[in-house]
């Protein structure tokens, strides 16, 4: 085993026990449970396939505000970073919308979606679209003149080319850094969006039941999952973007 | 044939160019010096229809030129590849927006690439590449979709001596093959007498047409025989004055 990794399991196993340790010292499962309770815990929610709805209840609220983020953000944050007009059109709303936490806009969620799946998508929404608008924003704002100039002296005149051949092409890294901090964030409003009940069920919705149960070793299997599952993501989209959209951004920072 | 006439340049209230006027025949090889800021690329840029000229018109074979057109090529010093696109893919661009079926336009460039020694990389993106090769891709770039008249902005500028002289001996070898019109901006009075048929000076800004040199000399030229020695004197002379002038 390389060295490198080596440290880094020793590093985990290390936290490990020293929390179990920790954990049997203060000997109160309700204010720190064991390491092997959690495991037992993990165990019993995946045994009993309570994990497998979560999942996928949380991951389509997820869905949907990531979804609909991506689709919202992307068209808006090209026009911003195309033309002057629409930037500074949208700008200011932008500017005046975007620090609002997107948690605050719960009541109104609950009002206008009632509650639904929509209505905690509706949240994700809300912390996912910014950070994709603000990143497609940049990318195409940022094209370098002389890529459109030299399009344009081979043949790429109008408008809608020199977006789709040059633009969009040139801000694609900046976009999937927007989806990716978008899909960090989005993850963090899962558990608020689920808090409020629009159903039994969701990884965040489960952090809320097992504390009111008083179980803390459930609300800690919850989280951790909450954490994998986030970590999984980034992964995943990391590789795919990495390997297929950006390979001709590598060499330019750190030569491959 | 190219024609600049009485052509100005202003931003704001900054005269760029001054009342230019120049007929450039079918094959013929220009190079433009001229003090830094003197206006040259400006002028390139502005028969290559990225500018708009303030007063005054430039035609090729009596069409004016009022926005950019791909009878008018132009190759850029830093080189302004597509950094997503592989070799090949950067090479096809100009085919490609002109409706060329992608397959085709690649077997098209792909012989090309062959002749330039690059068909090992057609697959590598631009920043695997030296700047030579860069160079010569972007060359190939504009070539391929057929412009009469080649501008190239100070293209081997950012290169090293050598590599330098080896592209302009290609440069001359695609010239002569298919004598396209080439209007050449260079900051070297080397590369100049290297390769004009005829060398327009400006001077300082407000760039004018300080003088023109013609060069009768058979290619390839010895760089440094008596008469390329000669032609380059006369060059500095009048540069010379024009940068004492400025100071």
């Amino acid at each position: 085993m390389p060295h490198g990794r080596l440290l880094r399991v020793i590093s985990l196993a290390g936290a490990t026990i020293i929390w179990e340790i920790a954990a049997s010292v203060v000997n109160d499962p309700l204010f720190l449970p064991r390491f092997t309770e959690v495991i037992q815990t993990f165990y019993h929610v995946v045994a009993s396939g309570d994990l497998l709805r979560d999942l996928f209840e949380s991951l389509m609220h997820f869905g949907i505000g990531l979804g609909l983020g991506i689709v919202i953000a992307i068209p808006i944050g090209m026009m911003m970073g195309w033309s002057r007009t629409a930037d500074n059109i949208i700008d200011p709303l932008v500017e005046l919308v975007r620090p609002i936490p997107p948690i605050a806009w719960i009541p109104f969620a609950i009002i206008w979606l009632h509650l639904t799946h929509y209505a905690a998508g509706f949240i994700v929404f809300m912390g996912a679209v910014f950070p994709i608008l603000i990143n497609t924003y940049a990318g195409f704002r940022d094209t370098p003149q002389i890529l459109i100039d030299s399009g344009k002296v081979l043949g790429c005149v109008r408008s809608r080319d020199l977006i789709k051949k040059i633009a969009l092409p040139y801000a694609l890294p900046s976009i999937a850094t927007g989806v990716r901090i978008a899909m960090g964030v989005g993850w963090m409003c899962v558990v608020a969006a689920e808090l409020f009940g629009v159903s039994n069920h969701g990884l965040g919705y489960k952090v809320w039941w097992y504390k009111d149960i008083h179980q803390m070793d459930g609300v800690l299997t919850y989280m951790l999952i909450l954490g994998i599952v986030s970590l999984t993501i980034d992964r995943v989209f990391r590789y795919i973007t990495d390997e297929r959209l950006l390979k001709w951004k590598t060499g330019l920072v750190r030569n491959k | 044939m190219l024609k600049i006439n009485n052509l100005s340049k202003k931003y704001d209230d900054l005269l760029v160019l001054d009342n230019i006027n120049l007929e450039i025949a079918d094959s013929e090889f220009i190079c433009l010096l001229g003090p830094s800021g003197c206006g040259k690329t400006t002028l390139l840029r502005i028969v290559a229809g990225l500018e708009e000229a303030t007063t005054g018109r430039i035609t090729l074979n009596n069409q004016s030129i009022t926005g950019p057109n791909t009878c008018i090529g132009m190759v850029f010093q830093d080189y302004a590849l597509f950094p997503w696109r592989n070799i090949l893919d950067n090479a096809i661009f100009g085919l490609e927006m002109k409706g060329v079926d992608k397959e085709t336009a690649r077997n098209k460039a792909r012989k090309y690439l062959r002749l330039l020694g690059l068909e090992r990389f057609e697959k590598s993106h631009p920043h695997e590449l030296s700047g030579g090769m860069k160079q010569r891709v972007a060359i190939l770039r504009a070539l391929l979709i057929k412009p009469e008249v080649l501008l190239m902005d100070e293209p081997f500028g950012a290169l090293d001596a050598q590599t330098r002289n080896q592209l302009q001996i290609e440069l001359l070898k695609i010239w002569n093959k298919d004598k396209k019109t080439v209007l050449f901006v260079t900051h070297s009075v080397d590369e100049a007498a290297y390769l004009a048929d005829r060398v327009i000076i400006l001077s300082k800004r407000p760039g004018r047409i300080k003088e023109t040199i013609e060069i009768n000399l058979p290619r390839p030229r010895d760089r440094t025989s008596m008469e390329v020695n000669k032609i380059r004197s006369r060059v500095l002379k009048t540069l010379g004055a024009e940068q004492e002038a400025q100071a």
